[in-house]
């Protein structure tokens, strides 16, 4: 079986801080990390290898330092990583992104799955995945949740709904996004590492990867940002003090136009 | 001609404004001027708005100037679940009539299924102008494909300026695809949504690295301007039983209407009785009730005041609640109008989850918790006693109320 | 302070961390209050290599030494010596065989105990033979191609759980210390069985069990070395592992360290950090500075042993000594920095007392040490 896992590196959220008096976030020392969702992902495609041979292949793009995303990847389990890296990525909205991407899957060649996160925790657009699905006219399964059955050319999934989730069969090749109750990501083995270390991840290009000019970067995309703010931080509000049944009754009385109706 | 940011020295002031705006910290000044880090820079133009100066320009490739002007009207995807509406649609009718007023054009309702006829007063009540049915038993339940197929061919054949759909498990799946059929904006999960109304441009307010900023985005050239909005930000469209609606019924070629992905099977679980993100009030478990037993009252106090449950990670990963329970980054985005979180510290990754709540309520024996910088209002004690003493008054004020 | 670890021994240590901190803290006072044998974090070992980061490459490790074995040691340790004794427990049952199996042997045990799929375990301890290690009573009798073993070994770390025995059995009585030979005994031999599990005041994570030997027929082939040689393997095996007790030591006090310092910084007392007061602070100073010491004499007697030096009985001894000794001085400081709260189940500290104490009592009493270090000291300065 051969599985591609797109994955991004992003800021660590636990490090992202706002600077109190720019009120811009501040980003020194904030440590790049793979997307929480993707690491799912990469951990759900080295099982399936396990299982059924194969090879999982990474792929990212992104800055030159997006590399150690891959190294990372390799670590836990990942063979082989793809970094897409070109100036003309600049300004890649999803619809870009998703295009690149396919692209570069297009040229990678035959595939039985590609694995992507939900969505990144940076942007959280969860657009990505079904974009690439779409540029590559595959079909798709958004937030798999559980691999019940699969085999060399169908797969049988629970996808997660607002209620509950849905049992969904789909050829492959296909596209899945997955959530976190998928699995536990593994920790990298040191021999995992010590491979990481000396791999040498595939760098494309845009001509690398005969991509359309006027489809990937700032002019490949349709959605522009005009205004970045910080909204004003919640504030902490107020302490009730007193005795439990007293505080008890001053926050109904303080929610009572909430809760009844 | 690739896409380029260029600064004017001899406009740029100096000012600094722009190092502030940029994100990605990739603008410092030197000797007065402001220097782009070309290795920093995304293009993302965050830059360009705030100078006063004008003496930031983004270019791009401008290609053929397309005509944008056949494109009219406001579109709403209107999700259906076992042919009942979901209330997200109802708010996105409420939001889309503003915009279609603001712009002068129509408020249509796009909505797909199977014996779906009866639903059209509904969304005529709702304030749609326009009704697109498109009715067909393989429609029934949501399938990428005929869905993504169908939504295809009615922009292409209707040019909608604008096309909103809920930032649900299905709208997410589902625009992502059209986007790119069509070569469509799209921007995910708004919380805000305006008309700059000489440009005709849908401004799209949405947060991003969770919570901790806000962009407005734009799509100038390219039609329709999709979104996918946040459920319970926007208010529901108000029903007027007197409005009426023109209804379009579309058919479709059987090849149109297949699904390479096949639905088997819908499974609702007990927990998610009181749907976490539709709910209007939350009441969520963490650490601090020491135990899966715990949960019994927070149940409890969920059930008097007809919310939902929700928990923190780490009462999820000690396997006291189902995932699908987890509010957070790795869980669901909640914002209902009262949030309770009862025994949670309050990490980052929860309140990325929950910020956004209108009134937060938190109870907590550590009164340096996090949870309290963000809490509306706070107690501070022991849980196993608030909580059992707030059943006991919120049920008792429901009672009498 | 900086050891000047190899670009390897850092990816072990932080690693190991990474484990300790993600994997183990969150679940080990669980399995200190319900004694459970820690399977799912042996998984997560296994997958992680660490099992093997002491083992020779050609049997499936990466090769490393002693100090490799500490650096693991330590790290699972700070989260729970309980835990930290499936690994350690292991290389104890190895280590005869790295030092003296056959390369047959090697190539048999060596690969699984590197992958972490079998533990193993050291079985020498007697009801009646405990300090006085020459008294041990398990006999094993040659019967054609094998040997009966006959007797019952008490206190065995990892018995029940680990498949792989090395085993200390008398071959013949009447040579005394020289009539002792090792064998390599696997789970499931018949006439192998266990005691219940030991309960214990700490490292309840740990299993502890009798080993009992019922004419429980081993082949000869798993003799290790040759008849004779059991208390010289024995005598071997705990010079070579005896800087991983100081490890674990270590470990259990920086620890109860890392606790106390967090809580002294964020208890406030009399409007102020307890973390500001000198009674505090001094104490703070020493615990840290005793760690600091203790750690580097175990890496010294673990690198020594990596180097080949002859024999590094006293050194090892050493570290032993003052390691466990400081663990245990440490850890009851550290409890008395928390208070009352030290003192309370809900809180970690205590725990790290309990555990402390094992490290001064097994693989040879600190009293046994001190007569190590003291004979070769005498020896060393006949010998000048």
């Amino acid at each position: 079986m051969n599985i591609i896992v797109c994955i991004k590196q992003v800021p660590n959220t636990t490090d992202v801080r706002i600077d109190p008096v720019t009120n811009t976030l501040i980003r020194e020392g904030v440590e790049s990390v793979i997307n929480p969702f993707d690491a799912y992902a990469i951990e759900e495609g080295v099982r399936l290898k396990e299982r059924f041979g194969g090879k999982v292949t990474v792929i990212t793009m992104g800055p030159p330092q997006a590399e150690t995303a891959l190294r990372e990847a390799i670590s836990l389990g990942v063979d082989e990583a793809v970094l897409l890296s070109d100036r003309k990525f600049a300004g890649s909205d999803t619809w870009a992104t998703s295009y690149t991407l396919s692209a570069a899957i297009r040229k990678i060649g035959a595939f039985d799955l590609i694995i992507c996160g939900k969505q990144a925790s940076d942007g959280d657009t969860a657009q990505v995945g079904p974009g690439i699905s779409a540029h590559l006219d595959i079909p798709q399964v958004t937030y798999v949740k559980k691999i019940e059955d699969i085999s060399a050319n169908a797969a049988r999934v629970e996808r997660m709904t607002e209620e509950g989730y849905d049992i969904v069969e789909t050829p492959l090749p296909c596209l899945l996004t997955v959530v976190k109750e998928i699995n536990t990501p593994r920790l990298p083995s040191i021999k995992g590492m010590m491979r990481a270390k000396s791999a040498k991840p595939v760098k494309w290009t845009a001509c690398d990867i005969e991509a359309d000019a006027g489809s990937m970067g700032l002019d490949g995309s349709p959605t522009r940002v005009i205004k970045i703010f910080t909204p004003a931080p919640r504030k902490g509000g107020e302490i009730l003090k007193g005795g439990t049944e007293y505080v008890s009754k001053e926050l109904v009385e303080l929610l009572k136009d909430i809760v009844i109706h | 001609m690739p896409a380029s940011i260029t600064i004017f020295l001899d406009k740029c002031a100096g000012c600094g404004l722009c190092v502030g705006a940029c994100p990605f910290g990739a603008i410092h000044m030197a000797g007065e001027k402001a220097v782009i880090d070309m290795a920093k820079c995304t293009l993302c133009g965050a830059c360009v708005e705030p100078c006063d100066f004008k003496a930031i320009e983004l270019k791009k490739d401008a290609g053929a100037v397309k005509d944008l002007s056949e494109y009219k009207d406001v579109w709403v995807f209107i999700e259906q679940k076992k042919g009942v509406i979901q209330s997200v649609s109802f708010e996105l009718l409420g939001e889309g009539r503003k915009l279609a007023d603001k712009l002068g054009v129509k408020l249509c309702a796009v909505i797909l299924g199977s014996e779906m006829e009866s639903r059209i007063a509904e969304l005529a009540e709702r304030g749609a102008d326009k009704i697109y049915i498109i009715d067909h038993p393989a429609l029934k339940s949501y399938q990428d494909d005929p869905y993504t197929q169908i939504l295809v061919k009615l922009a292409e054949e209707f040019s909608p300026e604008i096309m909103l759909c809920g930032a649900t498990t299905i709208g997410r799946s589902l625009v992502s695809r059209v986007a790119v059929k069509i070569k469509a904006g799209l921007t995910a999960d708004c919380t805000g949504l305006d008309i700059d109304p000489e440009k005709r441009l849908l401004l799209q307010t949405r947060p991003a690295f969770g919570g901790n900023i806000m962009a407005t985005i734009i799509t100038p050239n390219h039609r329709p301007q999709m979104a996918t909005v946040r459920h319970k930000v926007m208010k529901e469209a108000l029903t007027d039983k007197s409005n009426k609606a023109e209804v379009i019924r579309k058919s479709y070629p059987e090849d149109i209407m297949k699904s390479r992905t096949r639905l088997i099977d819908v499974v609702e679980e007990i927990e998610a009785t009181v749907n976490l993100a539709e709910a209007d009030v939350v009441v969520s478990g963490g650490r601090g009730l020491g135990g899966p037993e715990g949960f019994g009252m927070i149940r409890e106090l969920a059930k008097a005041l007809n919310g939902a449950v929700g928990a923190s990670r780490a009462a999820v990963d000690a396997n006291w609640i189902p995932y699908s329970n987890q509010v957070g980054q790795t869980g669901k985005t909640v914002c209902p109008k009262l949030y309770i979180a009862c025994g949670i510290s309050g990490q980052i990754q929860h309140l990325i989850g929950m910020q956004s709540s209108q009134v937060i309520v938190a109870v907590n024996k550590d009164p340096d918790a996090p949870i309290f910088k963000v809490a509306t209002y706070g107690i501070i004690g022991d849980i196993f006693q608030v909580v059992p003493a707030l059943i006991k008054e919120f049920s008792r004020a429901l009672r009498r109320s | 302070m900086d050891y000047l670890l190899t670009e390897q021994q850092v990816m072990i240590r932080d690693l190991a961390a990474k484990i300790a901190d993600e994997k183990i803290k969150p679940v080990a006072a669980h399995y200190d209050e319900t004694e459970e044998f820690a399977w799912p974090i042996m998984k997560i070992l296994a997958d992680s290599d660490l099992f093997g980061v002491y083992i020779p490459e050609q049997y499936g490790g990466l090769g490393g030494g002693i100090m490799d074995m500490c650096l693991v040691t330590e790290e699972l340790s700070r989260a729970c010596a309980g835990i930290a004794l499936g690994f350690a427990g292991t290389g104890l049952g190895a280590i005869p065989i790295l030092l003296y199996g056959s390369e047959e042997q090697k190539k048999r045990f060596l690969p699984d105990i590197a992958k972490g799929k079998r533990l193993a375990a050291f079985c020498i301890t007697e009801a009646e033979a405990g300090s006085d290690a020459g008294s041990i009573k398990t006999s094993a009798k040659k019967q054609g191609n094998s040997y009966i073993l006959n007797g019952t070994k008490q206190w065995i770390t990892n018995a029940g759980e680990a498949e792989v025995y090395t085993v200390i059995a008398i071959t013949d009585k009447a040579k005394g210390a020289r009539g002792a030979s090792a064998f390599i005994v696997e789970k499931e031999t018949k006439g192998m069985d266990f005691g219940k599990k030991e309960k214990k005041l700490g490292i309840r994570a740990s299993a502890t069990r009798e080993v009992i030997f019922t004419d429980c027929e081993v082949p000869a082939e798993n003799l290790i070395s040759k008849e004779g040689m059991g208390f010289i393997i024995a005598l071997k095996t705990f010079d070579n592992s005896r800087p991983g007790v100081a490890a674990q030591a270590v470990g259990i006090a920086q620890g109860a360290l890392d606790h106390a310092l967090e809580y002294a910084r964020t208890r406030v007392q009399f409007g102020q950090p307890i973390s500001s007061f000198q009674a505090v602070q001094h104490m703070l100073a020493d615990m840290g500075t005793q760690i600091e010491a203790a750690r580097a004499l175990t890496y010294a007697a673990a690198r020594m042993i990596d180097s080949g030096a002859k024999s590094a009985a006293k050194e090892s001894a050493m570290a032993k000594v003052f390691a466990s000794d400081t663990a245990m001085k440490v850890a009851v400081d550290a409890v008395q920095i928390l208070g009352g709260y030290g003192y309370m189940r809900e809180y970690p500290v205590e725990k790290y007392m309990r555990d402390a104490k094992i490290t001064q009592i097994y693989e040879g009493t600190n009293q046994i040490q001190r007569n190590i270090i003291a004979a070769n000291m005498i020896k060393e300065s006949i010998k000048k």
